[in-house]
């Protein structure tokens, strides 16, 4: 391929580290597909690294305060007004939305896609375990994924994609899981990336996916 | 809201094996071929992750609470390795110990004893690492003079709590517990199958995932768990000793028309 040494070097990413929560296995998954990584909040390495990664579990609520108190959302809009990647998982993705409504109470997010993160329909919540993935053809975040099982733990997710087409920008790409009604369970759009699951956690195929990320931060 | 039954029929019945480990080692024979070192819980995890596990369960045995560092240090050698969920429970007594397997890399932690004498723990860690990593184990026997005919046990179904278990999973369902480590202290060691009225019993009255736990002896037992409502099947001994495989069970859920991971290799 022709690939010269220098463009070899491991890309560098930071795990944006906000709050309590296994962030463990999200380090190493990185490390394992590829990455350099650093757990911190630290604004001058989360504006620095090639990739930012934005975890996340618990309340939409807790976790907006955690972002918010380590200055996440400019952090994270300054990366995107420039086109630096960052990959949102779980409620690291559910924030990326308008708002979250959980027990009655609306908590704004940041608004990078339109839509409400919303209690799944489903008779048995947390939605836990393996489920499958519908992406679209043109996915990059899947490609190559042959085992389509991925892992999930949440109560909440986007039932409705309200971003309208339209013919001036490239729209991003949006994959649905089933549970009881379908729900958002990843998106790709431009230099920001997510997943309703957990890419860490999800063995060989979650594997594939972080590298697939990776490989959009040389 | 009508979902009927088709409602989470993507989802995979999780099938996954449980773990004794004492001093950070495994204990109660574990009987892979070709195993360097039977203790060693980051070489079973693998094999267990390379056999179809979709999950795993340390159960610390622990009893010296001056090794508890052992604990932590497994979970970090395992997370490091293996990336499926794990789950680590045995001697949880505070946020802080939660807070230190979460770190360690456990997605996962479960609370008996120390959620029963003190549920306000339930309710601590809910708040601070969100429901989805609170699991409730509960050790559970038929006993007189319980409203449901079931009673809530410590101690490996030892000591009696006097506590009903339906009104106890309900209470600490409420108060954030997000998943329920269901083992019948009948059932377990008889290898005649899960305790269906308990699963059905425990089903009835909480929304949360149930893991069912006790008596598996068969591929097939899986089956009738998932039917009385058990979200996922747990089993011990009968994975060590190689008397049944997870892709047996698996092979005998998917047969049923339940959905299943399937093996990767």
């Amino acid at each position: 391929m022709g690939v010269g040494p220098d463009l070899m070097v491991a890309p560098a990413v930071v795990v944006l580290d906000y709050g309590s929560g296994n962030l463990r296995s999200a380090q190493r998954a990185l490390e394992r597909a590829g990455a350099t990584v650093e757990v911190t909040s630290d604004p001058d390495a989360v504006l620095a690294a090639d990739g930012l990664v934005v975890p996340g579990v618990g309340a939409f609520a807790a976790c907006m305060a955690g972002l918010t108190a380590v200055n996440g959302p400019k952090l994270i809009g300054r990366r995107l007004a420039g086109g630096r990647p960052v990959l949102g998982i779980c409620v690291g993705m559910q924030v990326l939305f308008d708002a979250g409504v959980e027990h009655g109470v609306e908590t704004a997010g940041l608004a990078q896609w339109p839509g409400v993160v919303e209690r799944l329909h489903a008779d048995v919540l947390p939605h836990m375990g393996w489920n499958t993935v519908q992406a679209p053809a043109q996915s990059r975040m899947f490609e190559g994924v042959r085992d389509d099982y991925f892992y999930f733990v949440h109560s909440y997710g986007v039932l409705d994609w309200t971003l309208p087409a339209s013919d001036l920008m490239l729209p991003p790409l949006v994959t649905w899981t089933d549970y009881g009604t379908p729900f958002v369970s990843a998106v790709e759009n431009g230099p920001l990336w997510a997943t309703q699951f957990h890419p860490e956690k999800s063995g060989d195929g979650g594997a594939r996916v972080l590298r697939n990320w990776i490989e959009t931060l040389a | 809201m009508d979902l009927g039954s088709a409602a989470a029929v993507s989802l995979a019945v999780r099938v996954i094996p449980c773990l004794d480990v004492d001093a950070g080692r495994v204990v109660k024979g574990v009987n892979f071929a070709d195993l360097r070192d039977a203790g060693d819980p980051v070489e079973l995890a693998h094999r267990y992750d390379a056999a179809g596990a979709d999950e795993l369960v340390f159960l610390d045995i622990t009893a010296s609470s001056g090794k508890r560092e052992t604990t932590y240090d497994m979970v970090r050698r395992t997370a490091d390795q293996v990336f499926i969920p794990l789950t680590v429970g045995g001697g949880v007594r505070s946020v802080d110990d939660f807070d230190r397997l979460l770190r360690a890399g456990a997605d996962k932690v479960s609370l008996s004893t120390a959620a029963v004498t003190g549920p306000d723990l339930i309710d601590a860690a809910a708040r601070q690492f969100g429901s989805q990593c609170v699991v409730l184990s509960v050790d559970t026997r038929r006993a007189q003079g319980m409203a449901s005919g079931f009673e809530v046990t410590t101690h490996g179904g030892r000591e009696s709590t006097g506590r009903d278990t339906l009104a106890w999973v309900r209470e600490a369902v409420a108060r954030g517990v997000g998943e329920i480590l269901l083992n019948s202290m009948d059932a377990d060691g008889t290898r005649d199958g899960f305790d269906l009225d308990l699963i059905r019993a425990v089903r009835g009255c909480v929304d949360v995932p149930i893991i069912a736990s006790g008596g598996a002896g068969r591929p097939e037992h899986a089956v009738p768990a998932v039917d009385a409502g058990a979200d996922a099947v747990l089993a011990a001994s009968i994975f060590h000793f190689g008397d049944v495989t997870i892709a047996e069970v698996k092979d005998a859920l998917a047969a049923a028309g339940l959905p299943v991971r399937p093996l990767t290799a």
